[in-house]
C-alpha cells in the first residue's frame, strides 16, 4: 500500500530504534495526544523497546473516551424517544452512560445504526421519511469537516428529517488546560497526525512556547512512529524546543483552509463537556443559528442530564495522563472490553483498551 | 418460480410443504437416503470412532463475493469434523425461513448447496423446513449437522499441542470477515475482496496421511479470528504461542480495508482456512504438503508454541518489539478516525 508499507519496512525502522536509544540523553516524559497513536505504538510493540528513561504517556484523544457521561445520557435518552432514528460511528455503540448504553438501548428496541460516515446517516434519513435521524456527532477535527457538508447536503436537498447532536471537540484548548495544571510533567506532546492536517502543524507553536514544550507532530506507522520519538528525544535533550513535522505527507503549517472554512460556516466555538476533565471554554463547537433546523438539541428541546461518573473507574486521570491503566483498581477485573465501566475500555483507541489488548502483561 | 415468495404454508407439514421438498429439496439434494423421506436417516456404519458436530448460520448478507449462507453451511460443518480429523461422511440441513422470503433466492441457495455438497462428495441426508412469520427471522437461517469417521490412530485435540511445535496457517486471513463487514457498510472498495469459503477435508487427509503422528492440533479460525482461536489453543494446551507479524498472510487488499475501518486481520472470521500444529522439526515438510493442495497453496509458518506464560499469546513486531494478542471482546466494531 502506497504511504503505508513503504512506512513500516523492518529495514527502514530497525535502525530507528537504535537511533531512538542514543537520542534519549535523558528522562523525558510524552505525550502522545491521539488516541490512534496509542493503539498504533502497542501494535508496533514500541513500548516494548523504549529506552530507559524515556516515557510515554496517554492523552485525551479518544474522542469516544472524553464524550462525557451526560452527553452519552443525552444520546441514549433521544434513542428511546419514540420517532427517533440514532446514528453512530461504531465506537460509540457500547459507551457506558449513568445508566446503560446505547447498545442496552438498541436491545430493548430503540433504533441505533451504526454508519462509517454522516452522509449515511443522512441516506438513512432520506430511507426512513417519517422519523428523525440523529446523528450523533463525536469527534475532533478530522471528523467536523464530513459532518459540516452533510448538514449542508441536507440544507440543499431540503431534507427536513436530519439533525446532528454535536459534541464536537477541538484541539489544543484541552491540553492548554492540561498542562496547567502543574501535577502534569510532560516535557513534550507527539501531536496527534489527522487532526494536524485540519488545524495545521503550527496550531500547536502557542503550546510549544508558553509551556516550553516540544512538539512533533507525527505520521502512525512504524517509521513515522519512531522518527517522532528521535526528535522529541533531541529536543528535550538539547533544549531547543520548537514545532515539527514529520508528517508532510497529510500535515502541513496551516492547515486545510477549506475544511476549516466549511466548518465556520456551520459551526461556532462554545464551551464543552469532557470527560474528566470538565467544562473546558471554547473546546468544543455548536452548530450555528442559521442552522438550528439541524441542530438536535434545539429540535428535540435537549438539557443535558446531570450525570454520575463510575465510582472507582480512574478514566479521568488516565486521559490526563496521571494515572496509568493499570492502576485502576477495575482495569482488567471488573472493567474489560466485553464489560467495560468506562470510556477509556470501550474504544478500540482509548487508553486502557489499548493496555488490555496488547500490553496486559508488560 | 420468478416473483414467488415463502409462505407460512410452505412450512406446515401440508401440501405446500411437500411441495417445496419435491421442487427445491429432492430436485437438487437427491440421494437414495434422503429420497426416502422417512423420519431418519438410517445409515450405514463405518471403521474407526463417531465424531458429530452442529453450527447454525444466521450471516448478513445472505450472498457475498466468494459465497453465500448455503455453501457456508455445508464448508462450515464439514471444516468443523476435518478439524477433528474426521472424514466428514454425512449432513443434516434444517432451514428456518421468513414469510415473504423470495423463492428465487431459496433455490439459488440451495443450488449453491447441492453444488458445495457435491464438490466435498458430502450428501445430505436427513433435512427440515420451518417457516416464521414475516419479521419473526431474517430471510433465512440454516443449520447443519454433520457425522464424519475419525481413524483409530489419529487424535488431534487443542490440548494436544506441545512445547516446540510449529503453527500453520493454511492461506491469507481475514478475506471472509473484511468481506461479510464491508459489505454490510455497503461499502465499495476497490480491489477484489471475496469470502475463503472452502472445504478443508482434503486438505486435511493429505496432511494426516502424509504426517500421521505429527499433527498435534487442527482449528478453523472462524469467528474470533486467528487471534481468538489461538488464545484457546494457548489456554488448552497450557503454553505461550509466540507469532512473526511479518510471517502472517494478508492481502494487500485486505489489509487496506482493515486499515480503513480500523479493524485487525488477526481478528476477522475466516471460513476456510485452518491453524494447524505440527512437530517443529516437521514443520518444513507440512509446509510442503499444505502448499501442494489447492486450498493451502498460500500457507505460511507464522509462529510456534513455546513454555511461557500459560494461555499467553505474543507477537513479535518488525522493529524487534512485542505485544500480547488477547482474544477478541465483543463485535468488532469500526473505530471514528
Amino acid at each position: 500500500m502506497k504511504y503505508l508499507d513503504e512506512y513500516r519496512d523492518s529495514a527502514l525502522a530497525k535502525p530507528l530504534v537504535l537511533e531512538l536509544r542514543r537520542a534519549v540523553t535523558k528522562p523525558l516524559r510524552v505525550m502522545e495526544v491521539c488516541g490512534s497513536h496509542t493503539m498504533a505504538i502497542f501494535r508496533n510493540g514500541i513500548r516494548s523497546i523504549l529506552p530507559d528513561g524515556m516515557q510515554l504517556v496517554s492523552g485525551p484523544g479518544c474522542p469516544v473516551c472524553v464524550t462525557s457521561a451526560s452527553h452519552m445520557d443525552a444520546f441514549i435518552g433521544m434513542a428511546d424517544r419514540p420517532g427517533v432514528r440514532v446514528a453512530i460511528f461504531g465506537d460509540l455503540f457500547r459507551v457506558p452512560g449513568s445508566h446503560g448504553s446505547l447498545s442496552e438501548a438498541s436491545s430493548r428496541g430503540a433504533k441505533v445504526e451504526i454508519v462509517y460516515s454522516p452522509m449515511d446517516a443522512l441516506d438513512l434519513a432520506i430511507n426512513n421519511p417519517g422519523e428523525l435521524v440523529v446523528f450523533l456527532g463525536v469527534g475532533f477535527e478530522t471528523t467536523t469537516p464530513g459532518i459540516a457538508a452533510t448538514i449542508l447536503a441536507a440544507k440543499n436537498n431540503n431534507i427536513k428529517n436530519f439533525v446532528v447532536f454535536s459534541t464536537q471537540k477541538t484541539m489544543p484548548a484541552p491540553m492548554e488546560a492540561l498542562l496547567s495544571d502543574p501535577a502534569l510533567q510532560i516535557d513534550g506532546l507527539l501531536c496527534p497526525g489527522h487532526v494536524s492536517s485540519i488545524i495545521g502543524a503550527g496550531a500547536w507553536e502557542p503550546l510549544a512556547k508558553k509551556y516550553h514544550l516540544a512538539c512533533v507532530v507525527g505520521g502512525f506507522e512504524t517509521a513515522d512512529l519512531l522518527k517522532s520519538l528521535i526528535l522529541l528525544a533531541r529536543q528535550i535533550g538539547t533544549g531547543n524546543i520548537k514545532v515539527e513535522n514529520v508528517y508532510p505527507r497529510a500535515v502541513d503549517w496551516e492547515g486545510n483552509q477549506r475544511a476549516a472554512k466549511m466548518v465556520a460556516e456551520i459551526f461556532e466555538p462554545a464551551d464543552m463537556d469532557w470527560r474528566g476533565l470538565g467544562r473546558i471554554p471554547m473546546s468544543g463547537l455548536k452548530i450555528r443559528e442559521k442552522y438550528a433546523a439541524f441542530d438536535a438539541e434545539v429540535r428535540l428541546d435537549i438539557t443535558l442530564p446531570e450525570a454520575q461518573e463510575p465510582k472507582g473507574c480512574l478514566c479521568g486521570n488516565i486521559l490526563k495522563g496521571m494515572n496509568t491503566p493499570r492502576e485502576c483498581p477495575l482495569f482488567s477485573s471488573r472493567c474489560t472490553p466485553s464489560n467495560p465501566i468506562g470510556p477509556c475500555m470501550v474504544s478500540s483507541e482509548g487508553t486502557c483498551a489499548a493496555y488490555h489488548k496488547y500490553g496486559q502483561d508488560e | 418460480m420468478s416473483g414467488k415468495k415463502i409462505l407460512l404454508d410452505h412450512g406446515s407439514g401440508g401440501l405446500a410443504s411437500q411441495q417445496l421438498i419435491s421442487d427445491l429439496f429432492l430436485k437438487y439434494l437427491d440421494n437414495r437416503t434422503l429420497h426416502s423421506l422417512e423420519d431418519s436417516a438410517i445409515l450405514d456404519n463405518k471403521p474407526g470412532r463417531l465424531a458429530f458436530t452442529t453450527d447454525s448460520y444466521v450471516v448478513d448478507p445472505i450472498f457475498f463475493p466468494g459465497g453465500d449462507i448455503g455453501k457456508l453451511a455445508v464448508h462450515g460443518t464439514i471444516n468443523d469434523l476435518a478439524m477433528r480429523g474426521a472424514v466428514p461422511y454425512c449432513l443434516s440441513l434444517g432451514l428456518i425461513l421468513e414469510e415473504g422470503f423470495a423463492m428465487d433466492d431459496l433455490e439459488r441457495i440451495i443450488i449453491s448447496i447441492s453444488e458445495a455438497c457435491r464438490e466435498a462428495g458430502v450428501p445430505v441426508v436427513t433435512g427440515d423446513t420451518k417457516v416464521v412469520p414475516k419479521g419473526k427471522g431474517d430471510k433465512i437461517f440454516i443449520n447443519t449437522s454433520g457425522i464424519g469417521f475419525v481413524a483409530e490412530h489419529i487424535d488431534i485435540s487443542s490440548k494436544n499441542a506441545k512445547e516446540g511445535d510449529a503453527v500453520i496457517v493454511s492461506g491469507t486471513i481475514g478475506d471472509h470477515g473484511i468481506t461479510i463487514m464491508t459489505r454490510r457498510a455497503g461499502i465499495a472498495l476497490q480491489g477484489d475482496l471475496h469470502s475463503d469459503t472452502m472445504p478443508l477435508h482434503t486438505l486435511v487427509a493429505k496432511l494426516l496421511q502424509e504426517l500421521p503422528g505429527d499433527i498435534h492440533t487442527l482449528r478453523d479460525p472462524t469467528r474470533g479470528g486467528v487471534a481468538t482461536t489461538l488464545n484457546e489453543i494457548a489456554e488448552s494446551s497450557g503454553l505461550s504461542i509466540e507469532l512473526c507479524d511479518e510471517a502472517l498472510p494478508i492481502r494487500p487488499q485486505v489489509r487496506a480495508a482493515c486499515e480503513l475501518l480500523g479493524l485487525e486481520p488477526l481478528y476477522l472470521a475466516n471460513e476456510g482456512k485452518c491453524l494447524a500444529i505440527v512437530s517443529g522439526d516437521q514443520a518444513q515438510k507440512a509446509l510442503a504438503v499444505i502448499q501442494a493442495t489447492p486450498e493451502g497453496r498460500e500457507a505460511a509458518i507464522i509462529g510456534k508454541l513455546t513454555a511461557g506464560k500459560a494461555g499467553r499469546v505474543v507477537i513479535n513486531t518488525p522493529i524487534g518489539g512485542a505485544r500480547v494478542v488477547t482474544p477478541l471482546h465483543g463485535l468488532p466494531l469500526p473505530r471514528i478516525c
